[in-house]
């Protein structure tokens, strides 16, 4: 007997990718440029797409890095942007002599592999962007070379223009070579936070001083003396309390140390690097294991050798797990395009010090005795004080009386923290920039509620599209006949809208809307 | 509150914290019964939470109190829903413009105001809306609710009233005594009950098999698209080309609608819930059904996991044998009804009967004489 199939659901309606490629490599930094010259070197016909030069417009969102607002007009020159690009990464100039297909400009918002909940789909594939259209590209294999994200901590003044991320500013520094700042202090002292500071400095920026909340720094002695040996101070012991703003942002850092004694520093860009998050957008929508993992920068890839849990999926570079050098994360490339290709499997990412446990550290320091109304969704609106009350959002009016007796801590008497619950109540993460301002420290905030590590709270979902892309964009103009054809509202059900009257009477398949028998 | 307390027992346990069953669990304690409800996860995680918010259910024999008691509801739980009345929906298409009149006369017939709309006053109302739309109507009940925030309003007013919820705790078996069910198991332990309601959606009927009793279910997974926040429109309710959704309060446009597919679904409910392309599908129509919101950003998409019966309708039934039993499915349209659909459960563990409408075509020995391959009969089963 023929299968039958409900002509509206999913099954057939879906169309083949677009384009197919052997090897997709994203991400086209150390890792994923290595990644698609060694799979080019093996054989494989190699793409290799990238995002950069980011649409200006999400660049002002803060996406994909923490840019602050600190990016000049270059950023809208995109063709010449290119060329900046490629200056910036010679090994890129090598996979096209290799015959790698190298796109730049191109963002991956979505990764689609079948489960047992999505068997509908024709193939593994990833949802591609340009500034005018979206579209679908199968693979055999798919390297993620997608990188780290900054991880952003609240303190006020930090949502105005001036304040940026370790990795917004490498980025504008080293990549674009469109960043406005020209002095500036960086907050964070690990490795991070000093080579953040010596790559401003040979980059002709005056870097006023590499701030500290912990008593001590916790880089290596020998980074230290390399930042004592360029001059930059190191200021232990002392946390922001206030980015002080004029008309074009950030014009001083006001700080406190422990003794109580105050410092103000004067600077056009205040610089987060406290830490890094490895990006795990793509792998953690489409359903890949993520594990907590604070010596690899947090929540990252769960991976055997490099392969993810999704069949054909490999994670190299800093969203495998924060690679100590652009010479590891390209050898960690190197190994990742091997294995996807059969060959054996070598090693695995590193473990450095529990990112977490800095991040708190941090956290703890900035939210100590800090005003309740401290911004900390930015796209929302969310204070600390709302988090904290688990506040429904202002225009939904004051809270009711029995709305303030619920808090923060009621929601974890109740069961163990969750962001995306409070995510849901008091939209933080909820806005346009999908929540990469904000969610290392709601987590950190309901780690702190609840006593626990940052660890045990559950990842909040990243969900596609990973960038937030116009719809117009994002719309299928092309869709298969078998999808508008197949289109309903609901399910479709015979006789489902049927006045509940009528059921049993000659009227309830005759209904008006929606799957009429 | 785990598992504290959970150990004495309760009057009465409902299976499922989803929005009908924290809902039935919210009038039990209204009435003063000692109610507990045992949910797998967080309470309305699945498609309770996630869903299109909408409370214009016609069709149902709970439309008149769905309409009745939504507009009471903020005031009733203590906690907002963002319930917004009224309901705009206009057609691109004659055959659509048909189908949405003939939905507005089914709504007249039961007393119910609704305005037919030409496309002027469709844009005076929806200023994105299409030019070229053909017009509408205007309903003028029904509405839509913030599935995330009644949820938890749900969960909380009936805290407030002295019920309690164990999250994290799944049900892993029934106890039956004489012909009624006496407790539950679970992993920590068994919880006695005077009277037990299985509201667990997509699991209602693996947990019913436990007792012995047979409801068909298939399990179709849906998904829907939110955009960035937009000016307030002056309704948010709004549909159409093959869309259902919402303008939430804060400005976002949330819309689904589409192709389902048909999944397997064990015990422990589904691990993943992943959207698909269709997110492509969605943007496109939204973009058409509103072309001056086709530049807002799209920012999430999501999917979840519905129960269907075989008619597509629910079941709401307190059971001969065991007779302490009420099961509660609402068969894919459960978010919109839950202010009734909890009423109702209410009445039935307390009363064996319905006090405000006839819900004697839906009861569960309408299916005893399904066949065994129904699924495959309708075409329901996973894609090949």
């Amino acid at each position: 007997m023929p299968r039958l199939t409900d002509h509206s659901a999913i099954d057939g309606k879906f169309a083949a990718p677009e384009e197919h490629a052997e090897v997709l490599v994203i991400g086209a930094g150390p890792a994923g440029t290595a990644a698609a010259i060694e799979a080019a070197k093996l054989g494989a016909s190699v793409v290799l797409i990238d995002e950069n030069p980011v649409d200006p417009q999400l660049m002002g969102l803060d996406t994909p890095l923490l840019f602050g607002g600190r990016m000049s007009g270059a950023v809208q020159r995109r063709g010449r942007l290119i060329e900046s690009l490629v200056a910036a990464n010679p090994t890129l100039e090598q996979a096209a002599e290799l015959g790698v297909d190298v796109r730049m400009g191109l963002t991956a918002w979505g990764l689609y592999v079948g489960g047992p909940a999505l068997r509908a789909l024709p193939a593994p594939m990833v949802g591609l962007a340009d500034d005018d259209r979206s579209w679908m590209c199968g693979f055999d294999r798919l390297i993620l070379a997608t990188g780290a994200r900054d991880v952003a901590l609240a303190f006020p003044g930090w949502d105005q223009p001036g304040v940026v991320g370790a990795g917004g500013l490498h980025a504008l520094l080293q990549r674009y070579d469109a960043f406005t700042g020209r002095r500036i202090v960086v907050m964070g002292s690990g490795d991070l936070g000093v080579q953040t500071a010596l790559t401003a400095q040979t980059r002709g920026l005056e870097v006023a001083a590499v701030v500290e909340a912990l008593d001590r720094s916790p880089a290596a002695p020998e980074r230290l003396a390399a930042l004592s040996a360029a001059g930059i101070a190191l200021l232990t012991g002392h946390t922001p309390r206030l980015a002080e703003t004029g008309r074009d942002g950030v014009e001083r850092l006001r700080l406190t140390n422990d003794q109580g004694g105050e410092v103000a520093i004067e600077c056009d860009t205040v610089c987060l690097a406290v830490g890094l998050a490895p990006a795990i957008e793509l792998l953690n929508a489409a359903g890949g294991r993520i594990v907590p993992d604070g010596g690899r920068g947090g929540h990252a890839p769960a991976l055997d050798g490099w392969a993810t849990s999704l069949s054909g999926v490999f994670a190299a570079g800093d969203c495998a797990g924060l690679a100590a050098s652009e010479a590891e994360a390209a050898e960690q490339g190197r190994q990742a395009a091997r294995q996807a290709l059969g060959g054996a499997i070598e090693g695995g990412p590193r473990r450095g010090p529990d990112a977490w446990a800095y991040q708190q550290a941090w956290h703890a320091a900035l939210t100590r005795d800090v005003d309740a109304s401290l911004i900390v969704c930015q796209c929302e609106a969310v204070t600390r004080g709302d988090l904290l009350e688990v506040r429904a959002p202002r225009y939904l009016g004051e809270p009711t009386v029995a709305a303030k007796t619920r808090d923060l801590g009621s929601l974890i008497a109740d069961g163990p923290p969750n962001q995306d619950q409070v995510k849901r109540l008091t939209r933080a993460g909820m806005g346009p920039c999908q929540g990469r301002r904000c969610r290392e420290q709601v987590a950190l905030t309901l780690a702190q509620a609840a006593g626990i590590s940052p660890a045990d709270v559950p990842l909040a979902l990243h969900r596609a599209p990973v960038r937030p892309l116009p719809l117009k964009v994002m719309a299928d103009w092309q869709e298969t006949q078998a999808m508008t054809d197949g289109w309903e509202i609901w399910f479709a059900i015979p006789g489902q809208w049927a006045v509940y009257d009528d059921i049993g009477t000659e009227r309830e398949f005759v209904t008006p809307f929606g799957g009429e028998g | 509150m785990a598992a504290n307390g959970a150990a004495n027992g309760a009057s009465v346990i409902v299976i499922g914290g989803g929005v009908t069953g924290l809902s039935a669990a919210w009038w039990l304690a209204g009435s003063g019964v000692d109610v507990l409800v045992l949910d797998k996860g967080v309470v309305g995680w699945e498609a309770s939470g996630r869903n299109g918010g909408g409370a214009s259910h016609y069709h149902s024999p709970l439309f008149h109190e769905e309409q009745r008691l939504w507009p009471q509801m903020d005031a009733l739980l203590g906690y907002p829903t963002e319930y917004q009345r009224e309901r705009v929906i206009f057609a691109l298409t004659e055959s659509d413009l048909a189908a949405y009149q003939g939905m507005a006369a089914e709504g007249r017939k039961l007393g119910y105001s609704v305005s037919d709309i030409d496309p002027r006053q469709v844009r005076e109302l929806v200023p994105m809306a299409s030019e070229a739309n053909l017009g509408g109507v205007h309903l003028h009940y029904g509405g839509h609710a913030n599935p995330q925030r009644t949820v938890q309003a749900y969960a909380w007013a009936l805290q407030d009233l002295g019920g309690r919820i164990a999250q994290h705790t799944p049900v892993s078996d029934i106890v039956e005594e004489g012909g009624r069910v006496v407790a539950v198991e679970t992993h920590s332990g068994r919880i006695g009950c005077d009277a037990l309601v299985i509201a667990a959606g997509p699991q209602t009927g693996m947990l019913l098999a436990k007792v012995g009793l047979r409801l068909p279910l298939g399990f179709g997974r849906a998904e829907m698209i939110v955009t960035e926040p937009a000016p307030l429109m002056k309704i948010g309710g709004v549909d159409g080309n093959g869309l259902y959704g919402r303008q939430t309060l804060r400005g976002n446009f949330a819309f689904g609608g589409g192709p389902h597919e048909w999944i397997e679904l064990a015990f422990d409910g589904p691990t993943a819930r992943p959207s698909s392309p269709l997110t492509r599908n969605l943007a496109r129509r939204v973009a058409e059904l509103m072309p001056g919101a086709a530049h807002l950003r799209l920012i999430r998409s999501w999917a979840g996991v519905i129960e269907n019966t075989p008619d597509g309708r629910p079941v709401l039934d307190r059971l001969d044998n065991p007779a302490n039993l009420v099961v509660a499915t609402m068969s894919s349209v459960g978010f919109g009804l839950s202010p009734a659909s909890g009423h109702a459960v209410r009445d039935l563990v307390m009363d064996g009967r319905c006090s405000f409408a006839d819900l004697g075509k839906l009861r569960l020995n309408r299916f005893e004489n399904i066949r065994d391959d129904w699924l495959e009969e309708r075409g329901w089963l996973p894609p090949d």
